[in-house]
């Protein structure tokens, strides 16, 4: 502990500095992207289809490789949720839902609490014993959110988790994912095209170019958590996500 | 806090109206049934009335000595001892056959799972071996089964061998098809937690492959028979199982015998083949949705 007082936080966040990329083929995909995301943010990236906002998330989490710039998260133990659920078909919900703790090789008796724990989590009580494939979209996203709670990750990454989901479903389970950060209070990245879900789950909303990706506007956030659905039909939220909007247009020509 | 104090509502409220698919009912499930196994009852009774048909208005006496006898001269051959053999003779000669093309599907499917392993996990090993399962697949085995029997002899070992070539090539190929199904995503989940190779294998790739795999071993079943079938027949000596019998028959002019034996063999190929898809369907079926 005898680094300066603000590293201490430094293993629960996640800060990108400078970061670019751009792949072999010669694509650049993001320029110059700098911020950060501490614990107790939930911090959303909105920019148009392939601006690079998915390689952001690849980046933090090691599967990718920065060409320029850094970025700097713990990368022992971090929260991943793709945009697909990719649930292991052969395995029950609790058996997905126990699959990191297993890889990590966590005693069985601490996992089996934790994995019950997640599972009741995510609303999906009842359902420990269905395949994938008997499920919902909805549900296999949350069992897929349940997985990665199991290791109650300090930082968090969702990229378009919620994508192909139905507007129903997908209002439904930005609620829950809410509490969720409500209740582990984890630095959260959300990646996202839609603008009201942006705005309705973050503290904090940066503006993504098209690519190259860089940040081009942000916006504080200022509604209290928790949040209610009615938030939506808010005038301060619709003046909000208005302006968003216009930056985001600004941002695709 | 509980998940309920949060005001969590259960899940089954949030599935959207996707449910789980129900199973067809018991009686639609009977229907099913009759309707695939009747047609080939028909059929099988047709085509026993063309073959009464043409040995009876078609062939003379001698015709159906040499040719082509009937059915239910077969049917008696089954059970042996009709010309002077000794009873049960048929029988025996399959039990012999069976045996054989199972050693040789037991060990092709050793075989073939190792080496689709090993291809999977080092890009030089597929490169390097792959040409050879090819070649395998593709030189007749017609050819190949006299040179066995001069190497090896002409005992059920060479015969065993015969079944292990002509079998190996779809499991190879089938497992190394599945053993690289996993999906990217699912790989990255695997890379993400720092998953050893050991891990990956078995936890991602195996249980991926395992459909896959089966129609393999599905398929090679029905090929180990007829390796089995082919090393007796070209063998001509050795034990006698139904490919020597086979021959044998067909040297001496007996079709009844001779057809008993035909049918054995492709019957003996078709419990192998159901075998291994039945079996497959059992470990799978909870969560895979093949395409039939």
């Amino acid at each position: 502990m005898s680094e300066a007082p603000t590293s201490l936080d430094a293993t629960k966040s996640l800060r990108f500095d400078s970061v670019g990329k751009i792949f072999p083929d010669g694509t650049e995909a993001l320029a110059d992207v700098s911020f950060l995301v501490q614990p107790g943010e939930f911090v959303t990236v909105v920019g148009p289809s392939g601006c690079g906002k998915s390689t952001l998330l690849r980046i933090a989490s090691g599967l990718d490789e920065a060409t320029s710039g850094s970025c700097e998260v713990d990368r022992s133990n971090i929260g991943y949720v793709f945009q697909d659920a990719t649930l292991l078909p052969w395995r029950t919900v609790k058996r997905n839902v126990d699959l990191f703790a297993e890889l990590h090789d966590v005693p069985e008796a601490e996992r089996s609490k934790t994995v019950a724990d997640a599972i009741e989590l995510v609303g999906l009580s009842g359902f420990e014993r269905h395949y994938p494939r008997q499920l919902s979209g909805g549900m296999r996203m949350r069992a897929s959110l349940a997985r990665s709670l199991v290791m109650k990750p300090p930082v968090f990454l969702f990229d378009e988790p919620f994508g192909a989901l139905d507007e129903i479903t997908r209002e439904r389970l930005n609620e829950e994912a809410l509490r969720l950060f409500a209740h582990e209070g984890f630095a959260g990245l959300f990646i996202t095209h839609s603008i009201s879900e942006a705005v309705f789950m973050s503290t904090k909303v940066h503006v993504m170019s098209a690519r190259p990706g860089r940040i081009v506007a942000s916006y504080d956030i200022p509604f209290d958590y928790p949040r209610e659905p009615e938030l939506r039909f808010d005038p301060a939220f619709a003046e909000l996500s208005g302006q968003i909007s216009h930056s985001l247009r600004g941002a695709h020509e | 806090m509980s998940a309920n104090d949060q005001g969590l509502p259960p899940a089954a409220d949030l599935a959207g109206g996707h449910q789980a698919v129900s199973a067809p009912s018991a009686p639609s499930r009977s229907r099913d049934w009759q309707a695939k196994i009747v047609p080939p009852i028909l059929v099988f009774f047709g085509f026993i009335a063309l073959w009464y048909g043409y040995a009876r208005f078609l062939l003379d006496e001698n015709g159906r000595k040499t040719a082509l006898a009937y059915p239910h001269s077969v049917v008696s051959e089954f059970f042996g001892g009709a010309q002077g053999e000794q009873p049960w003779q048929l029988l025996s000669a399959t039990w012999l056959t069976f045996i054989v093309a199972l050693a040789g599907l037991l060990i092709a499917m050793a075989l073939g799972v190792i080496f689709a392993v090993l291809m999977s996990q080092a890009q030089w090993v597929e490169t390097s071996f792959y040409p050879y399962a090819v070649f395998l697949q593709t030189v007749p085995i017609l050819a190949l089964v006299p040179l066995i029997g001069l190497l090896f002899g002409f005992g059920l070992g060479a015969r065993i061998l015969v079944c292990v070539i002509i079998s190996l090539f779809p499991i190879i190929t089938n497992t190394l098809f599945g053993l690289k199904s996993a999906e990217k995503a699912q790989h990255e989940l695997f890379t993400l937690h720092r998953a050893s190779r050991m891990t990956r294998l078995m936890k991602l790739q195996f249980p991926a492959a395992l459909p896959a795999m089966f129609t393999g071993f599905q398929i090679s079943a029905g090929l180990s028979v007829i390796g089995a079938i082919v090393g007796g027949f070209f063998f001509g000596r050795g034990p006698r199982d139904l490919g020597n019998r086979i021959l044998l028959y067909s040297n001496r002019l007996r079709p009844a015998e001779m057809i008993a034996a035909v049918i054995l063999s492709a019957l003996l190929g078709v419990i192998f083949f159901q075998f291994f898809g039945w079996a497959g369907q059992r470990l799978t079926r909870s969560w895979y949705k093949g395409d039939n």
